[in-house]
Order: C-alpha cells, then structure tokens, then sequence
C-alpha cells in the first residue's frame, strides 16, 4: 500500500501577516515557512501506519504544488520521515490549480490512500483534497478524526455534529482529517535530517490551468473597540452591560 | 438561472444554520435577478421543507432515498451537481460546516466552478463577482473575484443573520436518483452525544483555559454556561491535559466558532487561539493578568482570578433568572 500526503507551506502561525503592493501581495519579509500544522499531523498519522508491519503500507509519499523555495518544507518532511517527495514546480493561483496539477501527476503515479489537511492556515480553504478525489473519479471522507489500516481496508472515523460515525471505503480514496488523526507532530531527529539530504524529489513540470478565482486585494481586521474593564470585587455588573449595552441575552 | 442552495438536515430537521443559508441565497439572488432554489436530500417531511419558503426559498425540490441517510461526499456531489444543471444555477451555496467542506470541493470540479469558502458577507458585486472572506485565519480578510460562469460559495457559520421573507411554493419531489457505484462509504456505527449544546450551533460559549487550574474547578463555569444557555470550550492544553473533552477545543487546530458572545476564562489569547474565535460578535475576557493579549480582542474585561468572580457571575445570573 502507498500513502501520499499533500503538504501545503505556510507562514508560521504566530506570523503577524502584513501585505504590500497595494494590499494585493503577503510581505514574506521574515516570514518563517512551515508544513501546515493539520497536514504535519497527517503525514504523522501516514508514517505512524508505516511503522506498524501488520499495516502493510510500503511507502509515504509528500506532494507540494509550488516553487523551488518550498524545498525546505519539503525536505523537513522527509527529515520527518516520508520516503520521497513530489514537487510541482508552480506557483499555483488558487485551490483548483493545485489539485488540478496533483491529479496530472496521479496519471502516472499511482497511490491507494491520500491524505490531506482539514484546512491550510493561509487561505482557510478546506477544498485541495476534496477537489483532488473528484478529480481522481474515487471516494473522499471528510473531517476525519481517525484512520486504521485492518484487513488491508482503511477503517475510519468521522466527525459529526455532535458525535462522530465509524466508516469504511474502498481504496484508492481521499482522506481529509482533522483534530485527533494524531496526537502531536512527529520532530525530525538528527538521522532523519542527514537522510533527508539524499531523498529523491521528483520535480514535475505544471499543465497549463486555468484559474478560477484571484484574490483582489487584502484587507486587515478592523480594530476592535477598547477593551471596558469591570471591576472585580463588582464583577456582577458584568452581567447587567451584557444584558444591557451590548444586549447578547 | 437560479442560485441553489443546500440547506442540510439533521435527523429530517432544519435548524438555524439552514434558514441562515437560505436567507443568504435569496438575498444573492436577488441581487443577481434571480430565483433563490433550495435542494434538500434525505427524509425530511412536507411541513419542515416548507419552513425554507420563509426564508426566501422560491423553489423547494426534495431528493428522497432511503440510501442517503449517512453523508457520501461523491453521490451527494453528483446529486446537487444535477439539480445545479437541470435549473441552469450561476450561483451554488453550501455551509462552510463538516458537510460543505466535504461536498463544496468536489462540486467546484464537477461544474467547472471557481469556490470561495468561509465567505462572511453578501457579494460585494455581482458584475463582476467579488466576494469577501477570511484569511490566515482571521488575521486578514480578501477580496476574491470568482472568474467562472458558476460560482461556488460557503457561507461562514453565524455569519448571516436569518431573514424571513416568504414565499408560496410547492414542494418538488425530484426523480433523480444516486447512482449506486458512486456510494462507496459504508457507515458501520453512529455515536451521538445527546442534550449537549453544539458549540459551533451556540450563541453564547464559556470558555476556559490553563487559569482553570486543574480539572476539579469547572463547576461554576459549566454553571454559568447552563444558566445561560450556552454550549462549554476550552483551550488547546485543557484538552491535552484531560481537563476537558477534546471535542470542546477551539482554535487554530480545534473548533473554529463564531458565537454572538465568547467568554474566555483564564485563557492568555494566544494567536492560534484567536484564531478559532476571532469572528465572535463579543468577547469577554477574565484573567488574573492584566497584559494578557487577550484583553486587545475583548470588549469586556474583567482583571482577577477566575475562581473567585466565577461565582459571583453565577450568584448575579440565578439573580436574574429568578426575575
Ligand atoms: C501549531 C499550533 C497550533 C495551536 N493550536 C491551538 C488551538 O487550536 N487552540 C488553543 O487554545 N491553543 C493552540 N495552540 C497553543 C497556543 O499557542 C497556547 O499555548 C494556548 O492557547 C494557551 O492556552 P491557555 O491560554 O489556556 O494557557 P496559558 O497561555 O498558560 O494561559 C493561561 C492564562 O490564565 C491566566 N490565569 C492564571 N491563573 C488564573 C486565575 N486564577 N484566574 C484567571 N486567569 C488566570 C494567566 O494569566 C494566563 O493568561 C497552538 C499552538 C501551536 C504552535
């Protein structure tokens, strides 16, 4: 069984985002580059089933559509612990060109389980791996919190409004999990840095896509009114503003 | 042209995200000239599917099927992407919830439509159509053109105020019908959690954080949280720690919720924390640290511990509840 894992490369979540070029462009002075946090849980998740003989999974794979300079992403994946990687070598518009370029790629490689983050945190789209299995023409599960290999056949578990449902769907399909897939994110130790070095990435030339949407500009958030402080000793009066002044109940 | 939208059920029922939905899509589609179209799939009676009328919805057509009872992303899709074409809809609405994430996407591919998700308001123009929407998590927003003929959006919970503006129609039983091999998800077992207030379905959550100090001090929280109807979250290390269960987290890599009002109870404001509650209307912050961060997000603030001003808000609410 072959595992490929979606990684997407995002600022760090403490970046302060500011943009330039009339609003239109990230400033990525500074920024420092990360794999998105949910699809850094995924390929743990991927790597944790590899470990695990009785799995049967032979290989994890990371795909990454975008420019030489995510390389670094993409080798702290394999410092992780993925056996190889896929790049894309573009800059891709929107969510539609990337999945639009992975499933080019899937036409010649060929993979039983994809795995992809529940949401990048630049872009908060939540559409790559949903977009890819519709591609692919084969079956998606959504806000998955749980995924086990028994029998040879993915046993999932999925999030519902107030509870969760116990699946199963026949391989080749999409995963895309969320909370609980794996605990914390697997460090890159010291072995796994050297090896990374010598990893194949195989860089693919893009198709041309059309794009669907363009961001226009960026705006900031307004600024909040100043925070109206209540004493603590009269910590009821609290409850008589929300009442009263911002009438919430 | 139309602009259809899916409004989901729960057990054959709507609820308050649906009419949110419906009342967006016929305000869009007004804006566009148009009728507002609402598709509905599974086994919800007569009487409930009248209720999106209220709302807006001049076209109500119901795909009922007894095999459709559980979410399958790619039948589901196929199903809306024919009920998208057969009334030739320029514009697809859909929940930016568990069920739009999941079927948004595939749609997007299916009809050749360009998608912005967790859009917060109406178009800000239809000519050309620009939608605004949240980005990095709430720390910007974005402008984003949709370039194609048919237009994708997910709505943001809690985004969009209910609307009713009635409408008479009748309701379609519509033919079509999944196809079989497209149904490959098999559900082997539901567990639900009855009674408990769903937080992304609350308008009101009480929160709390590390200040808690250990799992024995949420008596009074969830009290509060009882007297006011609220649903109950907490931040990431009070999950970690066993404190509370996993499905209260909230934040960048938990729940993502926009209440009418957040309290966060010992809690500092951490960005990633922010970032799964920014979207409230009103935040309030208790924290015995005056420089806490989270006091810059919060309208209202309270300076001191938690365990001692916990009590008296749940002494002044039984106070004016008993009025
Ligand atoms: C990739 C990534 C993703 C993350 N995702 C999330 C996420 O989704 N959600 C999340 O919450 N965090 C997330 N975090 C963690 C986040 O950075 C913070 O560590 C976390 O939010 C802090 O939780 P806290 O506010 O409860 O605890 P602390 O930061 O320890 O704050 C406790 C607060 O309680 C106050 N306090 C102490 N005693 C009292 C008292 N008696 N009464 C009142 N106040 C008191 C203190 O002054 C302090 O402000 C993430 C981190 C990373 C790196």
């Amino acid at each position: 069984m072959k595992i490929l894992v979606c990684i997407s490369n995002v600022p760090d979540t403490t970046t302060k985002v500011k943009f330039i070029d009339d609003q239109k462009k990230l400033d990525v002075t500074g920024i420092q580059w990360v794999i998105n946090p949910w699809d850094e849980l995924a390929l743990t998740r991927a790597l944790e089933l590899k470990d695990d003989a009785s799995n049967g999974v032979q290989t994890v794979t990371v795909a990454h559509v975008g420019l030489v300079s995510a390389e670094p992403t993409i080798r702290k994946a394999l410092a992780i612990g993925a056996d190889d990687a896929i790049r894309v070598n573009t800059d891709p518009a929107d969510a539609y060109g990337i999945a639009a370029q992975l499933a080019e790629v899937m036409k010649t490689e060929k993979y039983d389980i994809i795995l992809c983050g529940i949401e990048s945190s630049d872009h908060n789209g939540s559409t790559v791996g949903g977009m890819l299995a519709e591609f692919l023409d084969c079956p998606s599960v959504t806000c998955v919190s749980s995924l086990k290999i028994e029998g040879g056949q993915p046993v999932i578990s999925r999030e519902i409004d107030g509870g969760k449902e116990s699946l199963t769907v026949p391989l080749p399909f999409v995963a895309v999990v969320q909370k609980g897939i794996a605990k914390e994110p697997r460090i890159a130790a010291m072995r796994g840095i050297m090896a990374a070095r010598t990893k194949p990435i195989r860089v693919y030339e893009p198709q041309a896509i059309e794009n669907f949407t363009e961001v226009l500009n960026y705006e900031m958030p307004k600024p909040r009114a100043a925070c109206k402080y209540v004493d603590a000793e009269n910590a009821g009066q609290l409850i008589d503003l929300l009442q009263n002044e911002a009438r919430v109940f | 042209m139309a602009v259809l939208v899916y409004p989901e059920n729960w057990d054959g029922k709507f609820k308050k995200l649906s009419f949110e939905l419906v009342s967006y899509a016929s305000k869009v589609a007004e804006m566009l000239g148009v009728q507002a179209v609402a598709v509905s799939i599974g086994s919800v009676d007569e009487g409930e599917l009248s209720k999106l009328a209220t709302y807006g919805a001049g076209r109500i057509i119901s795909i009922e099927n007894g095999a459709l009872k559980s979410l399958d992303d790619q039948a589901y899709t196929s199903l809306i992407a024919e009920v998208a074409k057969s009334v030739s809809a320029s514009v697809v609405v859909l929940s930016n919830n568990n069920t739009g994430k999941a079927l948004a996407p595939r749609l997007s591919v299916k009809l050749k439509a360009g998608i912005a998700s967790g859009v917060s308001r109406l178009p800000v123009s239809t000519s050309q159509f620009i939608v605004y929407k949240k980005v990095y998590s709430g720390k910007a927003f974005a402008n984003v053109e949709i370039k194609t003929p048919v237009k994708i959006i997910t709505l943001a919970q809690n985004s969009f105020e209910v609307i009713e503006s009635p409408k008479t129609v009748a309701i379609e039983k519509s033919g079509i019908q999944p196809d079989q091999n497209l149904l490959r998800t098999k559900v082997t077992d539901v567990q639900k959690q009855t009674g408990k207030i769903l937080l992304t379905d609350a308008d009101i959550v009480v929160s709390g954080g590390r200040g808690m100090r250990s799992a024995d001090n949420w008596g009074p929280l969830v009290e509060m949280a009882e007297l006011l109807g609220a649903g109950t979250a907490c931040s990431r290390p009070v999950s970690d720690e066993g404190w509370r269960p996993h499905d209260e987290h909230t934040g960048q890599t938990g729940k993502i919720i926009a209440p009418n009002l957040y309290f966060a109870i010992g809690i500092s404001g951490a960005i990633q924390h922010l970032a799964g509650i920014s979207s409230s209307k009103y935040i309030v912050a208790i924290n015995t640290d005056k420089d806490a961060p989270i006091f810059e997000a919060a309208q209202y603030g309270i300076v001191g511990d938690a365990a001692k001003i916990l009590p008296r808000l749940v002494e002044k609410l039984r106070e004016v509840k008993s009025k």
